[in-house]
């Protein structure tokens, strides 16, 4: 079984909410979610932020929608770690 | 839950999002203000002329109640809405991407609304306290003072609890913000008593 465990996102957002909620917002998209956000540059009404998303099993499509909901936006995907987790293809 | 449904988690993040609680709180303040003086100033005006007809006395000051209402209502509305909708145009323009699905989007939706109400509320329900000794004599109650003295002093309270409230937002003494807008309803009063 494919097991998404991080993900480095490129994402441009409104300045409100703030990378503090930014992140809770993210967390919220799995049990075992860890975020870590680092905002890269600052405009006059958006920010660039390098957003981490650890977990077991991340669920892209949640983060995603996550993201958007509080209008930002996924410019790319960086970087990810993903695992084939025991089926053996059973 | 509906992705537009109205549930006060929403109503918080949208103010939030958008920035209005400060906006919210003035328009609480400053149309609470009006519909307290009007009904302070239209009461006293009908204690200098004489009036001794208290239908006629509550039936005037519902009508100002309700059209301060309205008048809050439709004012706050047209103006926010086009704030925010400029808002989230610019805002739009920044991202490159149409934000109306997201958070921006309904607060700039819903935000207008919930500002309304509150511009439109605040001298509705004031107005409402004030007049309420009028309403209970008209509901068959006997209250001791005379209904019009009471509706007085329930002016002067809601006015001395909104410089209260505009005293714990600005980190002033409550007593001297309660007193200071207190004597600008002893100056109201003192105005309307020219008629005389």
């Amino acid at each position: 079984m494919i097991h998404v465990k991080r993900l480095v996102l490129d994402v441009l957002k409104p300045h409100h909410p703030n990378a503090l909620e930014f992140a809770r917002a993210i967390a919220e998209t799995g049990s075992d979610c860890r975020v870590q956000v680092t905002v890269l540059e600052v405009d006059e009404k958006t920010e660039t932020l390098q957003v981490v998303v650890t977990g077991s099993d991340l669920d892209f499509e949640r983060v995603h929608a996550a993201i958007g909901q509080y209008g930002g936006s996924l410019h790319s995907i960086d970087e990810v770690e993903v695992s084939n987790v025991g089926s053996d293809g059973a | 839950m509906a992705p537009d449904m109205l549930s006060l988690e929403r109503a918080r993040l949208w103010l939030k999002l958008t920035r209005s609680h400060g906006i919210a709180r003035r328009y609480f303040v400053v149309n609470g203000f009006d519909g307290a003086l009007t009904m302070l100033g239209l009461i006293m005006g009908f204690r200098v002329s004489g009036a001794s007809d208290l239908g006629l006395v509550l039936n005037a000051c519902l009508g100002a109640a309700i059209a301060l209402g309205v008048s809050g209502v439709s004012s706050a509305y047209v103006s926010e809405a086009a704030e925010r909708r400029k808002a989230l145009s610019e805002l739009e323009d920044a991202m490159a991407k149409d934000l109306g699905g997201s958070a921006h989007g309904r607060a700039a939706h819903w935000v207008p609304l919930l500002i309304a109400l509150v511009n439109g509320a605040a001298p509705l329900l004031i107005s409402l306290f004030i007049l309420s000794p009028l309403l209970l004599v008209r509901a068959g109650m006997v209250l001791p003072w005379s209904p019009l003295l009471l509706a007085l002093g329930c002016a002067f309270f809601s006015i001395f609890l909104l410089g209260v409230f505009l005293g714990s937002v600005s980190g002033q003494h409550w007593l001297r913000s309660g007193l200071q807008t207190l004597l600008i309803a002893l100056i109201t009063v003192g105005l309307v008593l020219l008629l005389e």
